[in-house]
């Protein structure tokens, strides 16, 4: 009986915990590439979800920029175009990556100027609720991912 | 049988002064590029814009330069830059010879595009880029001399659009001549091998 009790109270403990996480997505490999002036900037990262039932991005949020977009860059007979998309599935167990020429945040109108080697940080919203704080890597504009 | 093997040779010595001949006349129908080949297909590179000096330009500057014609936008956050960041590491595998070619960045959205705008956008990425802007209808007239469609779409909020556009790069040799086509997903050391011959090649 008592067994059961300390079983109850660690799957209870461990649910607490799941809770306190947020979310069942990792992020890795966030960065923005910045743009001179106030031109909008793309924000990319890899999502991993840890959980069993798939989930979705639906949008970000974030204090340095007025507005966080989920975009979906395509080229298609010769020709780039962009489209708002309002969510982006993550499998179950499954891998999401959001890198240029494809899916992106894209970032508007910055509070105040963004300089590579800044951390931006943003607030990744899903489908179930839960949200997830990602510090992004500020990167040049000829950066052609998080690191060199 | 010894008879055949004169007519080959013959036939052979005939395709090569063939192309020699051809050769002579456009060298670069005998330059083994890798990307799609678009000379005798698309027309010489002509056009009179502002550069991101401010200073008015035709295709005549750029005599004597390979150039990398791209159109596109600064407000364009994803795929602009990307194709703009894989030109500067193309430049620097050609290393010293980089300063023999010019990227001509021409904006499709010359409302919100204004040479100053351009210039500081363009430095970013590779000191051998000129931004190019002009009226719409000197842009539109590029942009229909290389069939490369572009069109503006509203986005909603803020008056905002979307435009897009085409996504190749045309290359010209050093005469202005439309050589090769290339595109995002190019592999960058096909378009490196390309324009080395067009450098090598020599006028």
């Amino acid at each position: 009986m008592r067994r059961i009790a300390i079983l109850l109270a660690g799957l209870l403990v461990a649910g607490l915990a799941h809770a306190d996480a947020g979310t069942a997505v990792k992020a890795s490999h966030a960065w923005i590439r910045v743009l001179p002036g106030n031109l909008p900037a793309g924000a990319y990262v890899v999502l991993h979800n840890d959980g069993a039932k798939p989930l979705a991005l639906t949008g970000a949020d974030t204090a340095a920029y007025g507005e966080a977009m989920l975009h979906e860059s395509s080229a298609t007979g010769g020709v780039s175009r962009m489209r708002a998309i309002d969510a982006l599935p993550i499998p179950a167990h499954g891998t999401r990556t959001l890198a240029p020429g494809g899916y992106h945040l894209m970032l508007m109108d910055a509070k105040h100027p963004v300089h590579p080697g800044a951390k931006i940080r943003i607030t990744l919203k899903f489908d179930d609720g839960s949200t997830l704080l990602v510090d992004f890597l500020a990167r040049p504009a000829s950066a052609l991912s998080d690191k060199d | 049988m010894k008879h055949p093997r004169v007519p080959r040779l013959a036939l052979f010595l005939l395709a090569l002064a063939c192309c020699l001949l051809l050769a002579g006349c456009q060298h670069h129908e005998a330059l083994p590029f890798k990307l799609t080949r678009i000379s005798g297909h698309m027309p010489d590179l002509q056009f009179r814009l502002t550069d991101d000096n401010g200073k008015t330009v035709t295709a005549d500057d750029y005599r004597g330069k390979v150039v990398l014609l791209y159109f596109g936008y600064t407000h364009c956050p994803d795929v602009c830059p990307l194709t703009l960041a894989h030109l500067h590491v193309v430049m620097q595998q050609l290393g010293k010879q980089a300063d023999e070619v010019r990227i001509l960045f021409v904006s499709v959205d010359p409302t919100r595009d204004t040479p100053q705008v351009l210039h500081e956008y363009v430095r970013a990425f590779d000191k051998h880029t000129v931004g190019l802007t002009g009226s719409a209808g000197a842009i539109e007239a590029l942009t229909k001399r290389y069939r490369a469609a572009f069109s503006r779409e509203p986005s909603g909020k803020d008056g905002n659009y979307e435009v897009s556009h085409s996504s190749a790069i045309y290359v010209f040799d050093r005469d202005g001549h439309a050589s090769v086509l290339s595109t995002p997903i190019t592999p960058q050391a096909d378009l490196v091998h390309d324009l080395k011959l067009l450098l090598d090649s020599g006028d």
